[in-house]
């Protein structure tokens, strides 16, 4: 028993000892989330090692939160609870829901020193559209990618095309498409010229379409959108034409997550996807495959997407230097371009693409440059107060026009209608 | 006297305690929860700085002019309209028959059984597979036969079906239990009074079998029913409610609203409804199976 009671009495002294030195560290907790393939969690922690190591007395806490959707509700419901994350890693459109329910502090009032400052001014410009409103910087760009196309240069090669060519332009989509679309004796599509996905997010695919037509859907404060745009209507009309017209697209909703599948296995020369999936096909295309950036109408360009670093509100000024000491190093050109080779991601910085390591795998592996060159046409992701919301007015009413239960106008009027009523109380 | 009343109070704190954990447990995570929700449904969602203030019918006047809700509500009744009685049917059939003595029956009810073992979300993958678009299994075969291919998730017309099918196919089996069980309770001797009458197969069944597995029967019609209003892995994992809201049933319209758009509070009210939606069907069986069901 007196044995027994010894043991007791040096486990608490222990126990308040680590305690005391955990106390002196500042703990901050990080959520991220995983979108991608490849060992993202073992990447993260190697960071967070080495970050320890240049900062004993910062204590970064990983966690990994599921998918971009996951991850903000578990950050808006922790948050809820009193309970929020230091930082986390949430898509860059969530920026206005983040300021809205006034979770996130901008960056800029962080990040004093003039170090800083250069560090916030270091990004490309076209990721930095998604990260500011209102004159403050909200999110640090971090694993940010575009659209682009891939195309198996066999199936062109077979279809009497330039292997060496992708579609430049939406005449170029229409008649390289028929040339690759394959009918059997029964008269069923064998393999399809291409597919943009349209299940889940159709507003982001389609937003290459209005932007290459010259529109941009929401103004730069969220609070308006351009729906029902004649470009847009224009370019809705077309997404619709390559399946119900022009017949080298299958008909109906296009499930994202099988299009990389379809392209593996043949069943289509080209397919739309992101930049996050380079290293997947990369992996599994038995055949040679081409990247291209987007076709052109009025210009070229995509919108960006992936997710920003947000750094939230605490009372605990030192957990938020801490959080920006730590957004610093994942953002730094060695840090970024190495995130950018293991996931596929576009290093968000221009010197990163600067970094010996960069070079030499830009070098071995020329696709990997595409996405970085098509940054200058890019533009913002369609992002706005109550963004889902919103998002969905337009998805519903898109899938609508690719089901071809609604005509074009009427279906973007609808969408229009029905978000213009959302934005309401944000347009004062 | 003052031992019995002593006695007497020890034993309904007995009867407490005894049941303590199961009413914590139920008031944590089903009662107070519900009565919160209703509350919060009469009062505007709290955003940032904004607080929540008292709207009273607001949010289920919002409700009653929201397409997406009547389309919801639209498709959760077709859904149980047709899932039910179907599965239902399967379920009996598939019951009556490994309920004979034939070769391999435990193999049979085992392979019925096995849909109900596998989790919503690995069965609806699988039936991702099945209905891809070109390649998939579904439409490998259709067109062995020479017809179409058909983008089953992917148009107006088949998405909301497609989903009804997965349900049907998980819960014939589950049922299928219960209807043996029941068929294993009908008197042997009533099955032989019928033979020495010479009575035809189908009087048997419509005489003697479907009134004595009557009971069983409305317990699973009203467990159906309540499944079919509870479906929300299946709409996530398949078509995500699209296209065009062409699959969006009550609950996965619940959740997009809480914690895709963050409106708890109109969440709460669509909650509200499917919360009396569902109590409704539990006090009719309550009722029905105290009454009418029974075979006398």
């Amino acid at each position: 028993m007196k044995h027994f009671a010894r043991i007791a009495a040096a486990t608490t002294l222990a126990a308040s000892l680590m305690a005391s030195s955990a106390a002196s560290a500042t703990e901050i907790t990080f959520y991220y989330p995983i979108a991608v393939g490849g060992p993202i969690t073992k990447i993260i922690d190697d960071y967070v090692a080495e970050f320890s190591k240049g900062h004993p007395d910062i204590t970064v806490k990983p966690v990994y939160t599921g998918s971009y959707q996951d991850s903000l509700v578990k950050a808006m419901t922790a948050s809820k609870a009193g309970n929020a994350p230091d930082m986390a890693v949430l898509l860059s459109t969530d920026m206005y829901s983040l300021i809205d329910d006034d979770l996130i502090e901008p960056v800029e009032t962080l990040a004093a020193s003039a170090d800083d400052k250069a560090w916030l001014k270091s990004f490309y410009p076209a990721f930095m559209e998604n990260s500011q409103s209102g004159g403050h910087t909200w999110g640090v760009p971090f694993q940010r990618s575009t659209i682009v196309q891939y195309w198996n240069k066999e199936l062109f090669k077979a279809a009497g095309l330039d292997p060496e060519k992708a579609p430049g332009t939406w005449d170029e989509m229409v008649s390289f498409g028929k040339k690759l679309t394959k009918k059997d004796a029964a008269g069923n599509v064998t393999q399809w010229g291409i597919e943009i996905p349209s299940s889940g997010f159709p507003y982001w695919l389609f937003q290459a379409l209005t932007t290459q037509n010259g529109a941009i859907l929401a103004n730069p404060e969220g609070t308006k959108v351009a729906y029902n745009d004649p470009k847009v209507i224009e370019a809705a009309q077309f997404f619709a034409d390559l399946s119900l017209k022009h017949e080298v697209m299958p008909k109906g909703i296009i499930e994202w997550a099988t299009t990389p599948k379809d392209f593996f296995e043949g069943k289509t020369a080209v397919i739309w996807t992101t930049t996050g999936n380079l290293t997947n096909v990369k992996n599994n295309a038995k055949f040679a495959f081409g990247v291209a950036p987007m076709p052109h109408k009025a210009r070229g360009g995509s919108p960006t997407g992936g997710g920003n670093i947000y750094i939230f509100k605490s009372k605990d000024k030192a957990k938020q230097t801490a959080a920006l000491a730590f957004a610093k190093f994942l953002t730094s050109p060695e840090k970024a371009a190495n995130w950018g080779i293991a996931t596929g991601y576009v290093a968000v910085r221009p010197d990163a693409w600067e970094t010996e390591a960069m070079k030499t795998y830009a070098a071995s592996f020329n696709p990997a440059i595409v996405a970085r060159d098509q940054l200058k046409e890019a533009v913002a992701e369609l992002s706005t107060h109550d963004n889902q919301r919103v998002t969905k007015a337009l998805n519903d009413g898109l899938q609508a026009v690719l089901t071809g239960t609604k005509p074009a106008k009427s279906a973007m009027d609808e969408a229009q209608a029905e978000a213009t009523r959302i934005l309401k109380p944000y347009q004062k | 006297m003052q031992l019995r009343r002593d006695s007497r109070l020890n034993i309904h704190v007995q009867g407490w305690l005894l049941a303590l954990p199961a009413v914590v447990l139920l008031a944590t995570f089903t009662h107070i929860p519900a009565v919160v929700t209703v509350i919060d449904s009469f009062y505007s969602t709290p955003r940032g700085v904004r607080r929540s203030v008292f709207i009273g019918l607001d949010q289920y006047q919002a409700m009653l002019a929201d397409p997406i809700f009547w389309k919801a509500f639209e498709n959760n009744l077709l859904y149980a309209l047709i899932t039910v009685p179907l599965a239902i049917g399967i379920a009996l059939g598939m019951a009556l028959w490994v309920n004979r003595r034939i070769r391999g029956r435990t193999a049979l009810r085992l392979a019925f059984f096995t849909p109900t073992i596998l989790p919503m979300v690995a069965a609806a993958n699988i039936w991702l597979f099945f209905y891809t678009n070109d390649y998939g299994l579904l439409n490998q075969i259709i067109r062995a036969f020479g017809f179409a291919n058909v983008n089953w998730l992917g148009s107006n017309a088949t998405a909301l079906w497609s989903l009804m099918a997965v349900t049907i196919w998980k819960e014939a089996g589950f049922f299928m239990i219960f209807f043996l069980a029941a068929l294993q309770q009908v008197p042997p001797d009533l099955y032989e009074a019928a033979r020495m009458e010479n009575a035809g197969a189908w009087t048997v069944f419509r005489r003697i079998t479907w009134p004595l597995v009557m009971p069983t029967t409305l317990f699973v019609a009203i467990n159906a029913l309540i499944n079919a209003f509870r479906i929300v892995d299946q709409v996530i994992a398949m078509t995500g409610g699209g296209p065009n809201n062409a699959s969006t049933l009550l609950l996965f319209y619940i959740y997009q609203v809480a914690f895709s758009f963050w409106d708890s509070s109109y969440a709460a009210a669509l909650s509200t409804v499917l919360l009396l939606l569902l109590g409704t069907i539990a006090l009719a069986q309550f009722y029905l199976l105290d009454r009418k069901v029974h075979y006398r």
